[in-house]
């Protein structure tokens, strides 16, 4: 890499994107957006964790972290908790960050039911309920929907975009977004 | 000698969450543990009690990527059960609902998850536009994606948890000028493809080992994703009602998803299965077109799945591309039958391979209880009997670092999909 891309890598509002519980709907859904705003997005951000696009990633200080998927488990808790204190802002992604909702189907399970999960429950560390992400830490922005609408995703992303180049300095990559 | 332990974490470039524990001792693998580690959300449980007609929007959630793969084939299973026979207009709009998927699923794996190994990158947005093939292939990519979610948006209403196909019908038509927008753009989109089948000839990587091969194939017509008879690769073709006869369901405890045998043997699903099994079947435009190519099957390659999964691209879109220039498609009314004590079946070739639903329907509407079985909890044992031997092939030459790298991208080659994996809490395999 030159110097003069890594200066342009680091001008790149960094872009964290991580699922939890969940169908990974959002995951395919932003993939489809992709279709009509990579070139942009190639210029404008820096997807420096996203495991679906990425085998080496990186969770340091991210600009905008997405969340999809509910959190199932502590260990999604911890993970949330530390994505949330390296991230300027953080957009919950879909119904089941919003609401928690299919993911989190068990918490409305009958007795019966409840029972005959509760092996599995148990031996996969699993939390007693499923919680929705705005139960475990601040969130900034919440795009719901199953899956999430392309057009209130793109909004979303576009405002804090603004915001986001705003504190750059001067010289920073002078993208329009999206 | 070697003696160590590997842990990868968390797979990348793959749809959801699997880990992966190697034991390697004295040069030998110990043993190999696939990991699906997706939470599971209880489908399975939670369709017990609902009435039968919230099932296929319910069941399309179990995952994002195969999405319309549930929706049809849930569909399928309640009008089995049901007793309700759609019409021939209906059957080919879900044929081409499919086809939108697999020219847009496939393209998403192949594009952004396999494609970087070839080239050397870390990531398909790595690519660069200065470089004459990687700028080429980005363009293509997002166009044939593009195709494929036009595609099933035009005709499904949407490519993701699709709104528009349901039990005994359709309940919105294309118009002419969208059918006349997607033709362009699948014909637009048809070089790129041809493209991206040769890319995938020429893949440099290789694993081969004998194994056995499952797939529904059509007893006429065209090679297909909905209707047919289960191919075992043993000669035996079952009809879709009698699936559960074939299938062994394996508890792996460090797992999240079942796994599954037949015979007491590992099969697998998927592209390559379908190419194996059906190639004659593919449309006369496709074959022209990969002629050589087709040679190249049958294969026990994994790698090749990649090659398949491009070949059935250029399928759907020709096949789509015919059937939207010749059918006059026009508004029906959904077919509505009153309900019954009956089971219902449906089978479907998702994406990555057979895909089952059975439910037990009561008089009064409601399901009782259902069973799901996913591709890629069918290919688990496959996967890890295919790891087996890629470690010890490596041994004792390859650093940690390049066995995991290896062992990721034949697990990438599957195109596994965990979030599908990990839905249920049991299967209890009953007679019908």
């Amino acid at each position: 890499m030159t110097n003069q891309s890594e200066k342009t890598a680091s001008e790149k509002l960094k872009i964290g994107w991580f699922s939890f519980s969940c169908c990974e709907d959002n995951t395919v859904v932003l993939t489809e957006i992709m279709n009509d705003h990579w070139q942009e997005w190639k210029k404008l951000f820096d997807f420096r964790h996203a495991r679906v696009l990425r085998s080496k990633n990186i969770l340091d200080e991210l600009d905008i972290a997405f969340i999809e998927g509910a959190i199932a488990s502590k260990k999604h808790e911890a993970q949330l908790k530390e994505i949330r204190s390296k991230s300027k802002k953080l957009v919950a992604v879909g119904a089941c960050a919003v609401v928690g909702m299919p993911a989190g189907q068990r918490n409305m399970f009958n007795e019966e039911q409840k029972k005959e999960a509760e092996f599995l429950i148990a031996r996969f560390a699993a939390l007693p309920k499923v919680l929705k992400v705005s139960e475990v830490v601040k969130v900034d922005a919440e795009v719901g929907g199953c899956p999430m609408e392309p057009a209130v995703f793109l909004k979303a992303v576009t405002a804090f975009v603004a915001e986001l180049k705003r504190q750059m300095p001067p010289d920073a990559d002078t993208a329009d977004g999206m | 000698m070697h003696t160590f332990d590997l842990t990868m974490d968390r797979l990348t470039k793959v749809e959801g969450s699997a880990s992966l524990e190697l034991r390697v001792k004295n040069n030998k693998v110990e043993h190999v543990h696939f990991k699906i580690t997706e939470f599971k959300r209880f489908f399975t449980q939670a369709l017990q009690g609902k009435p039968i007609i919230a099932l296929p929007q319910l069941l399309s959630r179990i995952c994002g990527t195969c999405s319309n793969a549930h929706l049809l084939c849930s569909i399928e299973a309640s009008e089995h059960a049901l007793g309700i026979e759609p019409t021939d207009q209906t059957k080919l709009l879900r044929v081409l609902t499919m086809y939108g998927l697999n020219i847009r699923d496939h393209a998403l794996h192949l594009y952004l998850f396999a494609m970087p190994d070839i080239v050397g990158k870390d990531a398909f947005l790595d690519f660069d536009e200065n470089d004459e093939f990687e700028h080429q292939m980005l363009h293509d990519g997002f166009e044939i994606k593009a195709a494929g979610n036009f595609l099933a948006t035009l005709i499904a209403g949407r490519s993701v948890h699709a709104i528009y196909p349901a039990i005994g019908g359709f309940n919105h038509f294309p118009d002419e000028a969208g059918i006349a927008e997607a033709v362009k753009k699948l014909e637009s989109a048809r070089p790129a493809v041809l493209r991206l089948v040769e890319v995938f000839k020429n893949n440099p990587f290789h694993f081969d080992r004998k194994t056995n091969f499952t797939a529904l194939v059509p007893t006429n017509g065209l090679y297909g994703f909905i209707d047919g008879c289960i191919m075992t690769g043993s000669g035996e073709c079952l009809p879709e009602s009698h699936y559960d006869a074939f299938l062994e369901r394996i508890v792996l405890p460090y797992s999240q998803a079942s796994a599954y045998t037949h015979e007491g043997e590992a099969y697998m699903v998927g592209a390559l299965a379908r190419m194996n099994l059906a190639k004659e079947r593919l449309h006369p435009k496709t074959k022209d077109a990969c002629a050589a190519v087709l040679d190249l099957f049958p294969s026990t390659d994994i790698f090749r799945s990649n090659l398949a999964q491009a070949i059935e691209i250029l399928h759907s879109l020709d096949h789509a591309i015919d059937i939207l220039k010749h059918t006059r498609i026009s508004a029906e009314p959904i077919i509505k039958k009153a309900p019954r004590d009956a089971v219902g079946v449906g089978v479907v070739e998702a994406p990555r391979g057979t895909l089952y639903h059975k439910y037990w329907l009561r008089k009064d509407g409601i399901v009782e209880k259902g069973e799901i079985v996913v591709p890629t909890g069918q290919n688990q044992i496959n996967i890890e009997e295919d790891i087996h031997k890629l470690v010890n092939d490596l041994l004792p030459d390859a650093s940690k670092d390049e066995i995991g790298y290896e062992i990721e991208k034949l697990i990438r080659a599957y195109d596994p999909c965990m979030s599908c994996a990990a839905h249920f809490l049991r299967v209890k395999w009953l007679s019908s």
